[in-house]
């Protein structure tokens, strides 16, 4: 599936909560699941220092596309962390530097990838760009 | 276990006095907003509002050396407001109190001037391990420049001053000691007229971070004897951008000025330029004329309520909000000392500050998560950080209740 169409996916799942508290306990959920890293990558170098929970982030290229696992120590931003992971992560490194998540704001959690959260997401994202970037110029 | 219920003691008049903050009328994500977060930025009374607004319309021009009615008045309520708050912290003469944008630009301003004047290679500065990062960086940074080091004074798990580790920290190459008045991740009040007496027996000047105290505690200069005493306008109800550093005119007179630019001065030439008397000399460029006529009158409202009701009424805000949550399995309560002010940090065993503070905040309830800007002293706890809340004296006891009734619910949802 294209970026798009695992964003429109999502926001439909997400249209279904009847309340804020049924789409935070399904985030909640989504965050305690099992870790979405490989324990030798949650180290000092694939961390991302929020000033509010930390994220670590690894990224894997094989076959024309980009893996991202990663994880964090906030529940609620782990859940986040593992619907950016379903929507950027096996896609062309074009199409994850093109990307416009609209998906965010459209299932009303906006303010999680705030600046002012500084809970690590605004740099997550940024550096899977980047990652996409990079890649994109070598190739 | 049956909790005694702590007596809700009702010293002020809240349905009143809420009036006078229009904010805490909003909702915050649909619904009623309990605002928890005071010891971050304070809410701004009718009265503080209405000054700003009046001062803009009426009384607006640049301050001092204006030849014209207008600028005489702005002047003179600026010169004033100065007055108003050397009473409020009853400095002996208001040539002492200067106008700084905050705490931070306070401490720096200290840590700068001070530190050109008086830190020689090898010497040492006395902070302790709650401070702020406002009280740390700045003292790193001259450190650095002057070749002097930092010491730190030690803290108990109560998150009290290890008293009996003053006398060897005071040693002859401390130049001064900065230490915050109340810790704003603990709640701490710390024993600084001892301190003071202590560093002062030794020929140590100390410097007071006022920033938590002040919307709190009746701040006495003279009493305490301080040498310097810093704080910020929207912590205690004033406009943002507005502070005030309190110095002993012994001190100031020997600094040299922290900025340059127009008002510090005496006289200029390329050659030279000679400085202005105090405050002036420490006040480069138009200063923030608004904020300080606006903290004035946010002291004039503090002054209406007093100090000592709002003294007792935060004390029985702290009192039950402690018990409450206390009732709570697995949370506890960083910073247990024996003198607090209303700041109540707590962490829920297994679960991060921040799910518990995104959730409070969808359920209205405004209050912060993290370091609150005191790294060291987390890492001395070995936390990432706390949920804290904090009270001013237009919170409620169901303020109180609905943290209690949100902090359940979240760990209920996280648990």
């Amino acid at each position: 599936m294209s970026i798009n169409d695992i964003q429109d996916t999502i926001a439909e799942e997400f249209a279904l909560f009847g309340d804020w508290m049924e789409k935070y306990e399904y985030i909640i959920d989504l965050g305690k699941e099992l870790p979405l890293i490989e324990p030798q990558y949650k180290d000092e170098d694939h961390l991302i220092r929020g000033c509010q929970s930390k994220v670590w982030l690894h990224a894997d290229y094989r076959d024309g596309k980009i893996g991202f696992t990663a994880d964090s120590d906030a529940v609620i931003t782990k859940g986040i962390i593992a619907l950016l992971i379903r929507v950027l992560s096996n896609q062309t490194p074009e199409a994850i530097a093109n990307a416009d998540l609209y998906f965010i704001d459209r299932i009303g959690l906006k303010e999680h990838l705030s600046p002012n959260r500084s809970n690590g997401l605004v740099s997550m994202v940024k550096q899977m760009k980047l990652f996409a970037l990079a890649l994109q110029a070598s190739h | 276990m049956a909790v005694a219920v702590h007596e809700k003691k009702q010293v002020l008049d809240m349905a009143a006095l809420r009036k006078d903050f229009p904010i805490l009328e909003r909702p915050m994500n649909g619904r009623p907003m309990v605002f928890l977060d005071s010891a971050a930025s304070s809410q701004k009374p009718i009265s503080v509002l209405q000054t700003l607004d009046h001062y803009y319309r009426h009384t607006h021009a640049n301050v001092h050396r204006g030849v014209y009615q207008l600028s005489q008045e702005a002047t003179d309520a600026f010169e004033a407001a100065r007055r108003t708050i050397a009473r409020f912290i009853h400095a002996p003469t208001d040539k002492e109190v200067l106008f700084v944008r905050g705490t931070t630009e306070g401490i720096n301003l200290v840590a700068s001037s001070y530190g050109r004047s008086f830190l020689q290679p090898g010497d040492e500065i006395l902070i302790s391990t709650m401070e702020h990062h406002s009280n740390i960086v700045p003292w790193q940074m001259i450190a650095e420049q002057m070749g002097a080091r930092i010491k730190v004074w030690p803290i108990t798990p109560a998150g009290e001053l290890i008293w009996e580790a003053a006398d060897e920290l005071m040693g002859p190459k401390v130049k001064i000691v900065a230490i915050t008045h109340i810790s704003n991740a603990l709640g701490t009040i710390n024993p600084v007229k001892d301190i003071i007496e202590l560093a002062h027996s030794r020929g140590i000047p100390v410097l007071l971070d006022g920033a938590q105290a002040i919307p709190h505690l009746k701040v006495d200069v003279q009493a305490l004897d301080v040498d310097f005493y810093t704080f910020s306008g929207h912590k205690m109800f004033g406009p943002t951008g507005i502070g005030i550093l309190y110095g002993k005119e012994k001190w100031l007179d020997q600094m040299p000025p922290y900025h340059g630019g127009g008002e510090m001065i005496e006289r200029v030439t390329f050659e030279k330029t000679t400085y202005n008397e105090l405050p002036h000399k420490f006040e480069a460029g138009t200063p923030d004329i608004s904020g300080a006529v606006g903290l004035a009158a946010a002291v004039d409202y503090m002054e209406s309520i007093g100090h000592e009701a709002i003294g007792q009424h935060e004390h029985a805000l702290l009192e039950y909000a402690t018990e409450q949550l206390l009732g709570i399995d697995g949370l506890r309560i960083i910073g247990t000392a024996a003198q607090k002010a209303s700041v109540i940090s707590f962490m829920v065993e297994g679960l991060h500050p921040y799910d518990i503070g995104a959730l409070l905040d969808k359920m209205g309830i405004a209050v912060r998560t993290g370091h609150h800007c005191t790294q060291p002293l987390m890492d001395w706890y070995g936390i990432p950080g706390t949920v804290r809340a904090s009270f001013a004296f237009y919170n409620s006891f169901e303020d109180v209740e609905r943290l209690v009734e949100g902090v359940k619910r979240a760990v209920q949802m996280l648990a």
